[in-house]
């Protein structure tokens, strides 16, 4: 990111001239690569009836997805927030209580359910933007140390309460027993509902990359590496980093939703403070503040979950140790190993 | 609500608070000295428990446990920052948040594998098992205030210990000026070993005392290290003397407020629907004072950093 790299002398990217037009950089080609897989892969196991790999894929592109609200925070804002989940778990609830309204019929503070996915995506992003309004609000007031514990309190607040509130399933969670629906769609379908998450996913790097090359991406980088030189040039990093936060917690409830409808369930394991943990250690699995990072992170991430945790039981043991090692020895992350230092231009 | 009631609730309110104070202490004087995040702090709590619990179950001596759990949690954490926590003193928190919390994973699933999902027994020793009458006529467990009598006793050797020891003024020095120090000739790398180890083993000791009372099993240090972040950023990084008071402050109003709140929503809602809301919002209660805490002073009550 910040740090001089060095390419090895006889990668590519040191061969040719880095001009900024380049068509087939190697950073671009590793993108499309991994875009291409991601798309490819469920729907050759749909074709060959493996119903269980279209949903691994699905499972893959949501955790992405809640990565890449993540990464948009931690890497490209440097805000480290250890509370994502409730941003995650919200937006599950969001789909869950509504899916169990509309089920029965019965009202919610005066409002009918809805089991139209619309309907339930708009209101996770709105609710998870309100809440990561509230949040960063005081949150951002801090910095360092205190940003992430203050951001894993609140987060630890969403979900206590979550556990302690019996309307809605408690400690228990809520199941979701009709996976809800989307006009023209057929959700019930693995392949149709990998594409949502699969649009969704993609819908959200273009936010990210379009966000990052405007002049609010230019201003949230210059928060990120000098305040007091943004301040300089007049504007103030406060509403920017608020906004980026806002926006960052939206991509993940949306995410968060659709992995509700995935599992047909929520609990308030989407709100622990594991899961905020598990997602920045795809963002950093990835390499932060890259692009396509969260995506590179979320593929090693579940099939690694899924190899070792077919292995052993304890794979998570192992997650522990290769973490070590990554955060140790390789702070570039999978990204960085695969696609060379970030191109600039 | 009775008397009765609210002083046992205040004793067991007190009570958390010592075990807060235990494990926010070594939190905050590892981040004060050498500016560290760690998560791991959690798991030398389970150490020091599951150690005491096998220890004592084995020579059928508590005291002979406690002392176990305490010694094998400061070893633990003293090769923890030999092979790990060495490496990510300079380096940024983001860095030292994924390094700490891949060592959960790994203490955590490696207790697993050792000593199964099932979690292990612990009772209090026979001397300390009976209980005392408190003013208005119940009964209270001795070994909860023998609890808050070693909670208080480790207070105030801590305060010794750093105001008037060599070895404190060396703390001090490192938190206020670690090149200075190094540069007066005092081995500071064995300084951050030592002082890693000594919050180590005090969170060794919480777990150790703390696992008489519930289940020893595995994630156990978890609740436990959220709620003391909570307490060290309340009480202000870095600072021991925040620490206590945040500690006392989070276990009345966490222990307090799970009695009271429920009570008083009683007043005004229907039985079932004031058990819920107020169950609900005793659960918040402390995050909702951090948040109160932090907007009018947001580097805690007393800020050794900036």
């Amino acid at each position: 990111m910040t740090r001089p790299h060095l390419s090895p002398p006889h990668s590519p990217a040191a061969a040719t001239p880095a001009g900024p037009r380049r068509w087939l950089d190697r950073q671009r080609l590793v993108h499309s690569a991994l875009l291409a897989l991601m798309l490819l892969a469920p729907v050759a196991a749909h074709l060959l009836g493996e119903v269980y790999y279209v949903n691994l894929a699905s499972r893959i592109a949501l955790v992405a997805m809640a990565a890449v609200g993540l990464n948009l925070a931690i890497g490209f804002g440097g805000m480290i927030s250890f509370g994502h989940a409730a941003y995650f778990g919200l937006g599950g609830y969001v789909a869950g209580i509504s899916a169990y309204h509309a089920f029965d019929g019965s009202l919610m503070m005066g409002l009918p359910g809805s089991d139209d996915m619309r309907v339930i995506w708009l209101a996770a992003v709105l609710l998870c933007g309100l809440l990561a309004l509230a949040i960063g609000a005081i949150s951002l007031r801090t910095t360092g140390v205190y940003f992430i514990m203050i951001t894993l309190a609140f987060a630890q607040m969403v979900y206590y309460f979550a556990t302690s509130w019996p309307d809605y399933g408690g400690e228990d969670g809520l199941p979701i027993y009709l996976r809800n629906s989307l006009p023209g769609v057929d959700t019930q379908d693995a392949l149709s509902f990998f594409l949502i998450c699969f649009a969704g996913l993609v819908l959200s790097l273009a936010l990210t990359s379009r966000l990052m090359k405007s002049r609010f991406g230019a201003a949230l980088t210059m928060a990120r590496l000098n305040e007091t030189r943004l301040a300089t040039a007049g504007i103030s990093p406060f509403p920017i980093r608020l906004v980026a936060f806002v926006i960052s917690a939206m991509i993940t409830g949306l995410a968060g939703a659709l992995y509700a409808d995935l599992n047909g369930f929520v609990s308030p394991s989407m709100l622990s403070w594991h899961l905020s943990g598990e997602l920045m250690v795809i963002v950093i699995l990835g390499g932060v503040g890259r692009l396509f990072g969260p995506l590179a992170g979320a593929i090693l991430f579940v099939m690694m979950e899924t190899l070792l945790g077919g292995l052993t039981e304890y794979w998570t043991f192992f997650l522990g140790l290769v973490l070590l090692g990554v955060v140790l020895f390789a702070r570039q992350g999978v990204i960085g190993w695969l696609a060379g230092s970030e191109r600039h231009g | 609500m009775s008397v009765t009631l609210l002083i046992e609730q205040l004793i067991n309110g007190l009570q958390l608070g010592t075990m807060l104070f235990l494990m926010a202490s070594g939190l905050t004087l590892v981040f004060g000295v050498m500016g560290l995040i760690n998560l791991a702090h959690g798991s030398f709590y389970m150490v020091g428990a599951y150690v005491t619990a096998l220890t004592t179950a084995s020579t059928g001596s508590f005291l002979l446990g406690l002392a176990a759990g305490v010694l094998a949690a400061a070893a633990a954490g003293a090769i923890v920052e030999l092979l790990v926590i060495r490496r990510l003193y300079g380096r940024q928190h983001l860095d030292q948040v994924l390094a700490t919390f891949a060592l959960i994973l790994i203490f955590s699933e490696g207790t697993r594998w050792l000593f199964g999902s099932s979690p292990l027994w612990l009772s209090p020793p026979e001397a300390l098992s009976g209980s005392v009458a408190l003013p208005g006529g119940a009964r209270y467990p001795v070994y909860r205030l023998v609890i808050i009598a070693v909670g208080v006793a480790v207070a105030a050797g801590l305060y010794l210990l750093i105001a008037h020891t060599r070895l404190g003024m060396r703390i001090r020095a490192g938190e206020s000026d670690r090149e200075m120090i190094g540069a007066l000739g005092v081995n500071i790398r064995r300084l951050y070993t030592l002082v890693f180890a000594l919050g180590a083993a005090l969170a060794g000791l919480a777990g150790s005392l703390v696992g008489a009372l519930q289940a020893v099993q595995v994630g156990m240090g978890e609740p436990v290290l959220i709620l003391a972040f909570v307490v060290i950023v309340i009480g202000g990084i870095g600072s021991i003397k925040g620490a206590l008071l945040g500690a006392l402050l989070v276990g009345l109003v966490e222990t307090l407020g799970r009695v009271l709140l429920p009570a008083l929503f009683g007043q005004f809602m229907a039985p079932s629907e004031a058990a819920g809301a107020g169950t609900a919002l005793a659960a918040m209660l402390i995050y909702i004072l951090m948040a109160v805490i932090l907007a009018f002073k947001p580097q805690g009550l007393f800020a050794a950093h900036d």
